[in-house]
């Protein structure tokens, strides 16, 4: 089992994402922005919060289009999954690779707290080891996580079961409160909480683990 | 040559900055601003003969984000 840890400058987040990942069995390589190929053999790609290119232009954009990213596209084509996590979910819809966009907060306001977080379809790798209407506790830190899908978007990605998680309560005016979609063959997720701060109990909650666990088991049968 | 990009959010997209602007100008007692909208604009120093199609591409592959922006070229 192998997953690979895109690097950016900027990242933040990446050597948390690394940990995670391998908490739950996986062999981790991190590959820098600059490469223009992933390792072989690698079963899922984790793309990691922090401030890729100092948030400019617009959050993910520069890093969308950075050399790694064509090889992430073909990763994905083939059928690979994917986790973008925070900017990693801002990276994802940049690219195209997921739909939508991700906007300044509602109420202007950097954002840092943990979140309930309710999981909205249990119908997936990342998800299959919660319960559709659980509630997470899981931390947030962002400053444009504002999920703006317009309603003909968000009506497709609730009839086709796409929204993974949902926030519990307001946090940063996103669209019907969304903080996760999934890619159509639900093998991509896009999400701003931060599910590898949460992976282990001395982080104040380990509801992340399951998330980890759960794309382990499926890499293991795949 | 020189290029000039503006970039505004698209009609219907919610613009925070713009709103928490119109809010600040109320405040200061600037009365009757209906509306604000904060866009960004984009000065580009080109080789000659660059065209306008050309700059638009910029704009399509990177400057804007056309799921929520939309892009006006001005060709100095």
């Amino acid at each position: 089992m192998r997953a690979a840890v895109l690097v950016f400058p900027g990242s933040n987040c990446d050597r948390d994402l690394a940990v995670a990942f391998n908490a739950a069995g996986f062999s981790v390589d991190m590959v820098w922005h600059k490469d223009a190929s992933l390792p072989d053999g690698i079963d899922i790609v984790g793309i990691p919060g922090g401030f890729s290119f100092g948030d400019y232009l617009r959050c993910g954009a520069i890093a969308a289009r950075s050399p790694i990213t064509k090889a992430l596209k073909a990763h994905v084509e083939r059928g690979g999954y994917a986790l973008g996590i925070c900017n990693g979910f801002q990276v994802l819809t940049e690219t195209g690779l997921l739909p939508g966009a991700l906007m300044r907060n509602a109420a202007l306001k950097f954002v840092c707290r943990t979140v309930p977080l309710e999981v909205a379809t249990a119908s997936s790798a990342f998800t299959e080891g919660y319960s559709r209407g659980q509630v997470l506790q899981i931390p947030v830190a962002h400053h444009d996580g504002n999920y703006v899908a317009d309603d003909t978007l968000a009506a497709q990605l609730n009839a086709e079961d796409r929204v993974a998680f949902r926030y519990g309560e307001e946090v940063n005016g996103a669209t019907d409160r969304i903080a996760g979609v999934l890619s159509e063959n639900r093998r991509v997720l896009g999400m701003m909480p931060h599910p590898e701060r949460a992976a282990e109990a001395a982080q104040g909650s380990s509801d992340g683990a399951a998330m980890f666990a759960g794309l382990a088991a499926t890499a293991l049968t795949a | 040559m020189k290029a000039r990009v503006h970039i505004m959010l698209k009609n219907g997209v919610l613009d925070p900055q713009g709103a928490a602007v119109q809010h600040a100008l109320g405040a200061l007692g600037f009365d009757g601003v209906n509306d604000v909208r904060q866009g960004k604009v984009i000065e580009l120093d080109l080789a000659d003969g660059t065209t306008e199609a050309t700059v638009a591409d910029m704009c399509e592959k990177l400057l804007a984000n056309t799921v929520i922006e939309s892009y006006r070229v001005e060709m100095l």
